[in-house]
């Protein structure tokens, strides 16, 4: 058995295991040590298969796609029964539609159909599955710390940690899959199955609430699906293939691209971009670690993946343009919708779809330049995203609330996690971090591509991407004092994999230069032929290292000169009615009033639910023009 | 070697221009007013008392951002003077204007914290228009680098008249200028007190000026590259389009008064995305 194999079972056999144990801390240990080994797995395999890469062919191809087919239709029954069950008939509808279709098509139409490869492992699979692997299991092993004390602070809901942590487990079988398939049946059957872990695990809680956004997430993860079934049908049919790699070398004509638009719709599902972002923000009633992993390592990467893989298709013609346009529309619209939220996990949520916008804005142009910013983008986001969902999970355990207003006092609970969670959101945006470098190169390759509709939405959605991010740090810098917060401690076993992040963060931005020159250069050549360079000048790159490196040096340079230059401490100025304690003022007849200092929402400025409504409906109006353009014929 | 005297220079010379800029603002702008104003020098012995007052301050935090900031602005001012890449220059600006405003939220002062609020929309207000006239910049040479703009065969001002016109409106605000000059105001009759920097006292509040008159500087080489081309002369028409520039912006200090947050970021908006964005829409066309 080869290695990959290895790679991608073991989770699905941890997945059964732990779903047995109902003992805690017996199943701790098998998730601390089934985590670890898939880590090392990852490491492994990427380390082994990295420099030639491999496409394994299976001799057993038709035992395999009995099996899932055969695992589609139980899927498919367990959907379809749950959908009458609670009422949701367009999630049985959708169920019955797209098994019909597939096994239809299995069992009439696919004879004759040679696959030369199941499975193709390049750079950019390598890249996924790092992400994948190593993310993955550090979320695992929060997760065993952080579950300990979720029922502890939420006694209202029932206990099903093993159910939790197999079906987490069963979501990196299904992401290992996903990136790792050539077989476009075998990928669509990880990406149902995606579909599934999602629905399972927004809801854990089983209050109304967190069932309705599952059934939402259903449905408009199906929705994709079904259009990820056609896309399949009508390549197999058409073009005598199920190859994921031989698809995307054929030549962008309208016969292609009627399959490549269908399979863009289900990727859009897949990164909840607008017009399908709903079930994204409903994901959030979740317990943390599973939002941390639908939003950095697993389900909305697995969409952008695909447009990074379709890329070649999109460059130029008006599928990529439409989705170019629709990305940057997303990108914009949620960093505003995102500046009027105060609770934290609804602002990392805004942004995530955000930042997916600029990669999939990044993915329909297609050039070596804009691709090389969305793979980039990519990397940065996860290992980001995921440190900022797993510190504000542990900011929920420790000041009892995610709102961002209440983070004020953090830096008074625990300087550490504050500190971490600075890290995290400079990594989303500012200068000599990832986000920003992948940024600047996507703006460049707007330029060059000649986009300038989507470079100016880029200006316009970087300033307000500034803004949210900024106030909110401005809370985490502020350390306010108030007396009245209880002490928690910040455990180890949350913190170990913080830190990890929080290194990787730096780490990565620190490497980028190698990354590009091992990763995406290789991979990019490999699409548009030698020639393939770095976009960013070298000189660029110095300064940028220079930038990070101060950033590092400077907090600890300044420890002598405060020692040296101690100085008197004053209360603030509240125009000469401060108390005293920096807490309260006089106010009118000498009364006492509490001091409150909010960040601004700018709410009914921005007008966001009308925003929200409308930008849904642009977006539904780009995708008809979509396939209106498609009707019509018009390919470029 | 040469480099590093041209980094000293730049280091050294840089503040002495801006506040010498400053200076014959507040010359300027007495005699507006009808009076006759302090010495042309009047800055440098502003920032020379602040340097030897006692600094008071009130948590251990909120100093260490301003110190930071400056740090990053000096480092901006070198790499455009240098004829380094423009965005990144203004990434580094930006990273500069964000420690800045974190000093603001540090003090956790009311007065500070709304200042910081309202540095905070500024930003988002001008930020699209920073960036688009980077992206104009661009267009002539295809290149990001300063030192490749001065030495382009055409002034950017012949086409980027737009982006032009909507970077002058947005240099109100980096100059701090009435009326953009919500956040913090180099008068002392603001409704917020001094805004952002209310807590700050002594060297602090002298770090604070200095790093004014870097971005002084900044905001008007920004108007340079518009009219510095290959020309030798160019560059003489240039520093006198700075001065214009900086003339008209202390007339405009001096006649309008402070708007509120909404007026600022609605039109500096619609600006950037009229005249600018037409601008950039109709070089794209002719490709």
């Amino acid at each position: 058995m080869n290695t990959i194999s290895i790679l991608v079972l073991f989770p699905l056999l941890a997945s059964i295991a732990v779903f047995l144990v109902r003992k805690d801390a017996v199943r701790n240990i098998i998730v601390r040590v089934c985590a670890f080994t898939t880590g090392i797995l990852t490491l492994f395999v990427v380390c082994r298969y990295f420099k030639d890469g491999i496409s394994l062919s299976f001799a057993n191809r038709n035992t395999i796609d009995m099996i899932i087919a055969f695992v589609e239709v139980l899927i498919a029954a367990y959907i379809i029964l749950i959908g009458i069950k609670n009422k949701k008939y367009i999630v049985s509808i959708f169920a019955a539609v797209q098994t019909t279709l597939i096994l239809w098509f299995e069992f009439t139409q696919k004879h004759g159909i040679d696959v030369q490869s199941d499975i193709v492992f390049d750079r950019l699979s390598a890249v996924m599955v790092l992400i994948v692997g190593c993310i993955g299991s550090l979320i695992l092993i929060y997760t065993v710390g952080y579950m300990k004390w979720y029922h502890v602070h939420h006694e209202e809901y029932k206990e099903r940690k093993s159910f939790f942590f197999s079906e987490i487990f069963l979501f990196l079988f299904a992401m290992f899959g996903l990136v790792l398939s050539n077989n476009l049946l075998w990928m669509y059957f990880c990406w149902e199955l995606t579909s599934l872990c999602s629905y399972l695990l927004i809801g854990y809680t089983k209050t109304p609430e967190a069932v309705n956004n599952s059934f939402r997430a259903l449905a408009i993860n199906l929705g994709g699906g079904l259009a990820f079934a056609s896309a399949i049908v009508f390549i197999g049919m058409n073009f005598k293939t199920l190859e994921l790699s031989v698809l995307t070398v054929l030549k962008p004509e309208l016969m292609v691209l009627i399959p490549v638009f269908l399979l863009c719709i289900a990727a859009l599902t897949k990164s909840a971009q607008m017009p399908f972002s709903s079930w994204l923000l409903g994901a959030m009633v979740a317990p943390t670690p599973s939002s941390a992993l639908l939003h950095s390592a697993t389900m909305v990467k697995a969409g952008v993946y695909l447009l990074i893989r379709l890329a070649p298709l999109l460059a130029g013609t008006s599928v990529g343009k439409v989705i170019t346009l629709l990305g940057a529309v997303t990108f914009f619209v949620n960093s505003i919708i995102a500046i009027s939220k105060s609770d934290a996990k609804k602002i990392l949520a805004y942004s995530t779809i955000s930042n997916l916008g600029l990669i999939v804005a990044c993915a329909g142009i297609g050039s070596q330049e804009s691709l090389w910013a969305a793979i980039l983008l990519l990397i940065f986001h996860s290992i980001s995203k995921s440190l900022l969902f797993l510190t504000a999970g542990s900011v929920e355990h420790q000041i009892g609330s995610r709102n961002v207003e209440d983070m004020d006092i953090l830096m008074q609970v625990s300087r550490r996690l504050s500190g971490y969670m600075i890290v995290g959101i400079a990594g989303m945006f500012l200068a000599p971090f990832g986000m920003l470098i992948s940024k600047w190169v996507a703006m460049k390759a707007f330029i060059d591509s000649n986009n300038i509709l989507t470079v100016i939405i880029l200006g316009y959605g970087s300033a307000t991407t500034l803004f949210y991010w900024t106030k909110w740090m401005g809370k985490l810098v502020s350390n306010a004092n108030r007396k009245d917060h209880i002490k928690h401690t910040f455990h180890i076993d949350e913190e170990i994999p913080i830190f990890i992040h929080a290194v990787l963060v730096v780490l990565s931005c620190f490497t980028f230069p190698l990354i590009s020159e091992y990763v995406l250069v290789p991979y990019l050549s490999g699409l548009f032929g030698p020639g393939v360079s770095m976009p960013l000048g070298i000189s660029d790159v110095n300064i940028m290292l220079i930038m990070l490196s101060m950033l590092l040096i400077l907090p600890i340079s300044f420890i002598p000169i405060y020692k040296s230059d101690r100085r008197r401490i004053v209360p603030v100025y509240m125009a000469g009615e401060n108390t005293g304690d920096n807490e309260s003022f006089y106010g009118a007849l000498h009364a006492k009033r509490k001091v409150k200092l909010h960040n601004w929402y700018m709410e009914s400025f921005f007008g966001v639910k009308k925003l929200a409504f409308w930008s849904n409906v642009l977006s539904i109006v780009i995708i008809l023009v979509g396939v209106l353009l498609l009707i019509g014929g018009i390919t470029k | 070697m040469m480099l590093v005297i041209y980094i000293i220079a730049v280091i050294v010379l840089a503040p002495l221009v801006g506040g010498l800029l400053t200076g014959i603002d507040r010359v300027i702008t007495a005699r507006m007013q009808g009076r006759k104003g302090p010495s042309v020098l009047q800055p440098f012995y502003d920032v020379l008392k602040l340097f030897q007052k006692e600094s008071i301050e009130v948590n251990t935090m909120h100093r260490f951002f301003v110190y930071i900031s400056l740090i990053f602005v000096i480092f901006t001012t070198v790499i455009m003077l240098l004829g380094g890449d423009i965005l990144l220059a203004f990434f580094a600006l930006t990273l500069g204007s964000i420690f800045f405003v974190l000093g603001g939220y540090a003090s956790n002062s009311p007065y500070s914290t709304v200042g910081s609020e309202r540095e905070l929309l500024q930003m988002m207000a001008f930020e699209p228009m920073i960036l688009l006239t980077a992206i104009g910049l661009y267009y002539g040479d295809k290149s990001f680098f300063i030192k490749d703009i001065i030495a382009a065969r055409v002034p950017s001002i012949v086409y980027l008249p737009g982006v032009f016109l909507g970077l002058i409106y947005i240099l109100t605000f980096k100059l701090r200028k009435s009326p953009f000059d919500l956040s913090m105001s180099h008068h002392g009759h603001q409704e917020i007190v001094q805004g952002i920097t209310t807590e700050y006292s002594g060297k602090d509040l002298a770090i604070i000026q200095i790093t004014h008159w870097y971005e002084t500087i900044i905001a008007l080489t920004l108007v340079y590259l518009f009219f510095a081309f290959n020309s030798p002369v160019s560059h003489l028409i240039a520093i006198l389009a700075c001065i214009i520039a900086y003339l008209l912006e202390i007339v405009i200090d001096n006649a309008f008064a402070r708007v509120k947050w909404q007026h600022a970021l609605k039109s500096t908006w619609v600006i950037t995305g009229v005249l600018a964005s037409v601008n950039l829409i109709i070089l794209s066309f002719f490709r």
